[in-house]
């Protein structure tokens, strides 16, 4: 679960005295540019883009792209099928547009989403780096995280939001101690490989101190096997959310998220069944999404890791 | 081999212990006073004492820790407030019907997602491989209440096939169970039949590439015996290690599926635990639960081990 070699061996070269040299600087994006060009050849990535930016789009222009307010009621319009009185995706029980309300909550699942991602991104890299590094370190913070993770997932961030209440900030706190330690445990293994390699050897001999060998030497070719935990991680992140809404524990309503308005409309399943499939097509959309991507990225990435095209 | 087994056991051990320690600490997180969250808007003081006094919350820290890894060994989780009964007897007779349910998703899992991924590896490359894989994708990006859902509108409500929920107890009646369970089952399964066909699908085809299958090949072995005998056994290997995941998630998923569908397992039972507050339940159904899963583990390890002559070699 390691960077690929051909960039560790790169970044010694980056190392060089000559760092601000604009030459250089120029060859350092050249991994990059290499990286997104075959990024935009690879079919299923560029499906898996298309997909997670028609939520975005959705969520980013939420504002702009609904008419009415997703939250309020107008008992006379109740129960519209899709199409019927210009409303595009119905309404539900209470007269509310569903349109609105499924964008509004894909605006919602994208600010969880991405703030669990954030989080995991900041606290998996710097435990996992940690127990990676410095071996004291590593056995009491892996036991640990081999208890969380030993928990069910979903059980756990019931509990805790049990504990703590029902809100979208409980929800990204839950979501994340639930999944901290499996991007930790990530990192960790691409850290322990790296820290043996001979350029960081040769980076502890001539004198680099503890943080600046992490931060220039290690980190950087730990990201590509942490990039693809994120993209999958937003996947789970979404659905877990979703779940955890359509069990009530989630943002409280009225806050249209796509679980509680699975979970409301799960009483009309048989009058109006679009009050459950259409949030539920917006769930698969984004899901499915972000599982495209992570293929992408783990592709290109990390050759190592691929599944055989 | 009984130093495989012992290994697992031991390394299993310190998880628990911190894994209690983390149930314990977490009803000592909820905000404010534990006793007046459980008790709701409307109670008296003596009321608050009563409910303090009983969970033993009147008492300093050090003591509660102690209580609480006393009556762990002693096997006593303490009583649901819901139900006034004891959280072990209820978790006793709930477990079962999760575990029953998530061996029935495992075994179409097994079924389904093994079989579609040795054929994907074998015809790589095909409209076949191309289709399951496509399959397998909408399986894992799903969210099974979603499916359970879109199954009860059709198979339920518009078809009749099959009741919208309810249980009906394997012991009792075994073609009922098959009628009750089925639409839980699949939706559970759907996921990690995704899962499972990718896995053993890139196994597969990173096993078919080695030395010796073209050797048993060039050898002029029928394809059939070299793909079975040859390439699965050596492919089922890793897979084994899979089953632990496979298990853990159908766990996870049960919680949904069976307030779906009304399952009276673990998951209804704890879902309606966090619902109404009653913390003991939640603690003790969560610690209960976490350690069955560590057992599966351990019994997964052993295998691994069984199957693998190397693992089995190296470590004793």
């Amino acid at each position: 679960m390691n960077g690929p070699e051909g960039v560790a061996v790169a970044r010694v070269a980056d190392d060089a005295p000559l760092e601000e040299d604009f030459e250089v600087a120029a060859q350092r994006q050249s991994p990059w540019r290499m990286t997104v060009r075959r990024l935009f050849r690879h079919r299923l990535f560029l499906m898996g883009l298309g997909l997670c930016s028609i939520i975005l789009l959705a969520g980013a222009l939420a504002q702009v792209i609904t008419q009415t307010d997703p939250t309020r009621l107008a008992m006379r319009w109740r129960f519209r099928a899709p199409g019927q009185d210009g409303f595009i995706f119905g309404t539900d029980n209470f007269g509310r547009s569903l349109w609105s309300r499924v964008v509004w909550g894909a605006q919602l699942s994208l600010y969880i989403g991405f703030s669990v991602v954030a989080l995991n991104a900041v606290f998996g890299t710097l435990i996992g780096a940690a127990a990676g590094y410095f071996r004291r370190l590593d056995n009491a913070l892996m036991r640990v995280n081999d208890a969380l993770m030993a928990f069910p997932a979903i059980l756990l961030a019931i509990a805790i939001t049990a504990v703590l209440g029902a809100s979208t900030f409980n929800a990204i706190l839950a979501l994340s101690i639930v999944y901290i330690p499996r991007t930790a445990r990530i990192v960790r293994a691409s850290v322990i490989v790296l820290r043996e390699m001979e350029y960081v050897q040769a980076a502890v001999a001539a004198g680099a101190g503890h943080w600046r060998i992490l931060r220039r030497h290690i980190l950087p070719n730990a990201m590509a096997p942490l990039i693809v935990q994120l993209s999958f991680l937003f996947a789970y992140a979404v659905l877990s959310e979703a779940t955890l809404s359509f069990l009530g524990l989630g943002a409280v309503p009225p806050t249209p998220t796509w679980g509680n308005i699975m979970a409301e409309g799960r009483q009309y399943l048989v009058e109006a069944p679009w009050i459950i499939t259409i949030p539920g097509i917006a769930l698969m959309i984004t899901v499915m999404g972000l599982n495209l991507l992570g293929d992408g990225l783990r592709d290109v990435l990390d050759p190592r890791l691929r599944i055989q095209q | 081999m009984w130093g495989v087994v012992l290994r697992s056991i031991l390394g299993s051990l310190p998880v628990l212990l911190i894994v209690s320690l983390i149930t314990f600490g977490l009803m000592r997180l909820i905000p404010g006073d534990p006793a007046a969250a459980i008790a709701g808007m409307s109670v008296t003081s003596e009321q608050l004492e009563l409910i303090r006094k009983d969970l033993g919350l009147d008492e300093p820290f050090v003591v509660q820790l102690a209580k609480w890894y006393g009556g762990l060994l002693q096997g006593d989780l303490g009583r649901s407030i819901l139900m006034g009964q004891e959280v072990m007897e209820v978790t006793m007779i709930r477990l079962p019907v999760t575990i029953a349910l998530s061996l029935y998703a495992l075994v179409l899992t097994l079924a389904l997602g093994l079989v579609s991924g040795i054929i994907a590896a074998l015809r790589q490359n095909t409209v076949v491989d191309q289709l399951t894989m496509v399959f397998s994708m909408i399986g894992i990006s799903v969210p099974n209440f979603f499916l359970g859902l879109l199954m009860i509108l059709l198979f339920a409500v518009h078809l009749g096939w099959l009741p919208t929920g309810g249980y009906i107890s394997l012991w009792d009646d075994p073609v009922g169970w098959l009628r009750t369970s089925t639409m839980p089952a699949l939706s559970l399964a759907l996921l990690q039949m995704g899962l499972l066909a990718r896995i053993t699908r890139s196994t597969m085809l990173e096993v078919l590439r080695q030395d010796y299958i073209r050797t048993a090949r060039a050898k002029g072995l029928p394809g059939r015996l070299v793909v079975v005998k040859h390439a699965l056994t050596n492919a089922l290997i890793p897979i084994t290690t899979v089953v632990g995941i496979i298990i853990s998630l159908s766990i996870s998923g049960a919680v949904v599926t069976e307030s779906l569908f009304s399952i009276p397992g673990m998951g209804q039972l704890l879902t309606q635990a966090v619902l109404n507050r009653d913390y003991p339940m939640v603690q003790g159904g969560l610690l209960l639960t976490t350690t069955f899963l560590v057992l599966v583990n351990i019994l997964v390890d052993i295998a691994y081990a069984l199957l693998d002559p190397r693992v089995r070699y190296e470590r004793s």
